[in-house]
């Protein structure tokens, strides 16, 4: 698999957090406690749509073990005729979803919130709070939002000079779409649904806050040690020096835990109180009131040649936003047509407000949505032509130099190899019983890189200590061990990766993206490079020659050059050792801003049962195909791939959100709430592709969001594969494949 | 309310603790006995993060009330290592990347223990119905069924 004769980049190493994982030790965010320490609760709407017309507190102030209460008053407003952006957050939206300001927009939006001795105290505490609601009409589905009666939601957002629910739009467009369409011998034009869907992390939110002398201290779960301590600053005044943002181990987060919830409550609970708080969501909150991303209505239409060329490709993609702005029309709009080459594309995301909870980023924001349609189309396209669906990929497929309707000229990119090797491995070929289908789709995720920073330092016995911003989800810290192992030639077990808080190492940019290992490795890099370097001038100095005669080479400083083989080489553990007589503590750091993330694509390959009884779709095998890069570390890459496709098996048989004609979700719990368990599932089957990035000294590509794009439409085309009837609405769940096998 | 007073034996140790009598053992755990291994991802019995052992049967701790454990063994994750010494599934679980985030581990840990205690030798449909009870949001199981059936395999060898 590795081109490079690699002793660690490449291994599957066991992680450096992995003994505190499997023994309970580790230390995720609800573990940790404090002297003194009390808790929050938050008090959430009854009411899907209501205006605040007044809320009294003076009740639950007065039972006795309550130390504190806020409202919106306690956080820093943000006016809604100004945008101020926190990266891709825009604090007038976070700050009305941390605490509901003018509205409560979503059944369980936080109004208050008490910090109290005890759980029970705070909760109860909580239900003494008066909020007097003027109730208004609310609307939940995207096709209800969008109507010209429809209740609306902000006064300030317009559309077209109407109000509107409508509160974003966004446009790619490539050639001329009606001349292209007007040139294809086969046009096929459909309509989708999604349903939201929730990230699932199973670490509920939680956090920990100390505020003393006015300086703050977080401990909590988060994507980004950084980001809450940012988005603390704004929404508490507290400057960013005071702040000290702790990231917790993290139990999941998929892109949910980008933004925060509870941290700026319980700071301003910390502070007025002058005691640690602790909040911790129940499953229940985080159901109702964290994530989901986006459910979906969109329309997609191909048009392609007799000869399975593609001329011309439209969709249009309305995506839910929450009760406030901001869905992922980028990835769903953007990424939709990118892994294919096509002339003449208009792709277009609108961005629709409804009394949801907000969404959040879930792993390839919106690119699954898009996905989904523009795959199945396709499946329908290659039906007409009667071409195998995984030639009509192919024969379309980008390759380095096509021109994607989101912008970019693709650079070397490995699609084609993840099309080829699918049409070559057996579960292609393998044969299909009754009621069985198998289904193929394909899918691109932009990928990231962004600042980051890192720092490299030699022990004084001769071992590493490499510091990191970036909290490890899936494996990160293993990844770095075996790149500075490698780089450095000593063992793994030398190396040891920490992730550093906010007042220990310099500002790294949100675990998000799949951008950690691509930004991490090239500073980590560049700071072990400067390290070596070190080595080799402190090398110099002991044998007194000159710095330019040193290599590094298996893990020893080596004269050469004129000088080969005059003396025995220096280990890391000899020049550490004489550190401070050569010139003091060996180290080095780097900080930058990491350009040269380039796209990931991938094409799955699935086969489904279906009972038509029962109307239950089982997936029965599962081939993901992926450009990977480089896996630095292959079995938490496969890791990513085996993830990413159970949640698209998930969003697209069972996972939805169920609403009660009040806007209030009726199925806020796992129990209902369906996410796939292990007897759902076969064998996740990860077949790596290593095309490497040029543009990265490992060869590193994003991994981890590229499984979530094509496993909605793989299993929809196995599903209509095996039946010879096609859905277009998500979730395939028991009770609409009975209703689509009954022809309704 | 007046506490109760429960004495009980937790990972072989004796030990008592006071608690109100709707207290969860999960609670109790997390709380008083300072053992942060079992998780809370529901409080309703359906993540399993929580999974503890109740005089050698598999439960979810945030189902079951503190006083229950009045004279009764309970095992946790905190106990699953000798020392330094992981369980075999402990060992084979990192050697074989079978966790991501980490959350669930601890409860599929137990419960994957629990399994091979009662069935040493089992089927890949018997691991994936017995971790049913178990969600991980990460791994999508494949590596987790692969340690548990690759554990189990390797401790019918050494007990030949």
């Amino acid at each position: 698999m590795n081109v490079i004769n690699n002793k660690w980049i490449g291994q599957s190493t066991i992680r450096p957090d992995g003994a505190d994982k499997v023994t309970g030790r580790a230390s995720y965010s609800a573990d940790t406690t404090m002297p003194g320490m009390i808790w929050g609760k938050v008090l959430r709407s009854p009411h899907a749509h209501a205006r605040i017309v007044s809320i009294d507190t003076s009740r639950a102030e007065a039972l006795p073990g309550v130390k504190a209460v806020v409202t919106h008053k306690d956080i820093v407003d943000f006016p809604l005729d100004k945008s101020v952006m926190l990266g891709i957050q825009d604090m007038r939206w976070m700050c009305r979803n941390v605490m509901a300001r003018e509205k409560a927009l979503f059944h369980g939006h936080p109004i208050a919130a008490v910090a109290a001795m005890s759980e029970r105290i705070a909760a109860e505490a909580c239900r003494l709070i008066e909020v007097e609601y003027e109730v208004l009409p609310h609307v939940i589905e995207i096709e209800d939002a969008i109507k010209p009666d429809a209740p609306i939601l902000h006064d300030f957002v317009s559309f077209e000079g109407r109000p509107s629910n409508i509160a974003g739009k966004l446009e790619h467009k490539l050639g001329e779409v009606e001349a292209g369409f007007a040139a294809a011998d086969v046009v096929i034009e459909r309509s989708f649904t999604t349903r939201p869907v929730h990230q699932g992390y199973i670490e509920p939110h939680s956090c920990l806050v100390s505020v003393v002398d006015g300086k703050a201290t977080i401990w909590s779960s988060s994507q980004g040690q950084f980001m809450v301590r940012a988005m603390t600053s704004l929404l508490t005044g507290i400057p960013q020096s005071d702040i000290r943002a702790i990231p917790a181990e993290i139990g999941g987060g998929f892109g949910g835990k980008t933004i925060i919830y509870l941290e700026p409550v319980a700071t301003i609970l910390a502070k007025k109180t002058g005691r640690p708080v602790k909040m911790v969501m129940s499953r229940e909150e985080v159901m109702r009131a964290t994530g989901p991303t986006s459910g979906s209505m969109s329309t997609v239409k191909i048009g392609a040649k007799k000869d399975g060329t593609i001329v011309a490709a439209q969709g249009t993609f309305y995506l839910q936003a929450g009760g406030l702005p901001g869905s992922p029309i980028r990835g769903a709009a953007g990424c939709a047509f990118a892994p294919y080459n096509i002339p003449n594309v208009l792709s277009t995301g609108f961005d629709v407000v409804s009394n949801r909870s907000k969404v959040a980023a879930y792993r390839a924001p919106g690119a699954p949505i898009g996905a989904y349609a523009v795959e199945c189309v396709l499946d329908e396209v290659a039906e007409a032509l009667k071409m195998d669906p995984l030639a009509l990929r192919l024969k379309n497929a980008a390759r380095q130099g096509t021109k994607a309707a989101h912008g970019p000229v693709y650079p070397v990119i490995g699609f084609v190899e993840t099309i080829e090797a699918a049409m070559a491995h057996p579960h292609s070929q393998a044969p299909l019983g009754k009621h069985q289908g198998r289904g193929v789709a394909s899918g691109f995720w932009f990928n990231a890189g962004g600042e980051s920073s890192a720092q490299v330092n030699v022990t004084e016995d001769g071992n590493v200590v490499v510091t990191t911003g970036h909290p490890d989800i899936g494996g990160s810290r293993a990844s770095i061990a075996n790149i500075t192992a490698e780089l450095l030639g000593i063992d793994y077990k030398r190396v040891s990766v920490l992730i550093g808080d906010t007042a220990t190492i310099g500002y790294s940019n949100l675990t998000g993206g799949s951008r950690v290992l691509f930004a991490s490795a090239m500073v980590v890099t560049q700071s072990t490079e400067k390290v070596i370097k070190t080595l080799c001038e402190r090398a110099a100095k002991i044998w007194k020659i000159d710095p330019e005669a040193v290599v590094w080479e298996d893990g020893e400083a080596k004269p050469a050059g004129e000088n080969a083989g005059k003396f025995p080489g220096l280990s890391l553990a000899q020049i550490a050792a004489k550190a401070s007589e050569t010139g003091g503590p060996i180290g080095a750091g780097v900080q930058q801003n990491t350009q040269g993330a380039e796209g990931g694509f991938a094409t799955h390959v699935c086969d489904v049962e279906v009972d038509v009884d029962l109307g239950i779709v089982r997936v029965l095998r599962y081939t993901s195909f992926q450009d990977v890069g480089r896996a630095v570390h292959p079995a938490y890459v496969e890791g990513q791939m085996q993830g990413g496709a159970a949640q698209g098996i998930g969003w697209a048989l069972s996972e939805e959100y169920l609403y009660d004609k009040n806007g209030k979700v009726d199925n806020a719990s796992f129990l209902d709430y369906r996410m796939p368990v292990c007897s759902d599932l076969p064998m996740l089957d990860a077949v790596m592709i290593e095309v490497p990035n040029p543009k990265h000294p490992q060869g590193v590509r994003g991994v981890g969001e590229v499984p979530l794009v094509p496993p909605l439409a793989a299993v929809a085309n196995a599903v209509a594969n095996a039946l010879g009837k096609r859905f277009y609405s998500l979730p395939m769940s028991p009770p609409r494949v009975l209703e689509v096998l009954d022809g309704a | 309310m007046a506490k109760m007073h429960v004495t009980t034996t937790i990972n072989g140790e004796p030990e008592e603790f006071l608690c109100d009598p709707h207290d969860s053992m999960l609670d109790m755990l997390r709380g008083a006995l300072g053992l942060t291994g079992a998780k809370e991802g529901c409080g309703t019995g359906d993540c399993g993060a929580c999974s503890i052992m109740l005089d050698g049967r598999l439960v979810c701790s945030c189902l079951m009330l503190a006083p229950e454990a009045e004279g009764k063994k309970i095992d946790t994750i905190e106990g699953m290592a000798r020392g330094e010494t992981l369980h075999p599934l402990q060992q084979k679980f990192l050697e074989m990347a079978a966790l991501q985030c980490g959350i669930c581990t601890p409860g599929v840990l137990m419960a994957s223990r629990a399994l091979l205690e009662r069935n040493p030798d089992p089927t890949e449909s018997e691991v994936r119905f017995w971790l049913a009870g178990n969600l991980c949001r990460c791994t999508g199981y494949d590596k987790i069924v692969r340690a548990v059936m690759e554990t189990a395999a390797e401790m019918r060898g050494a007990a030949r």
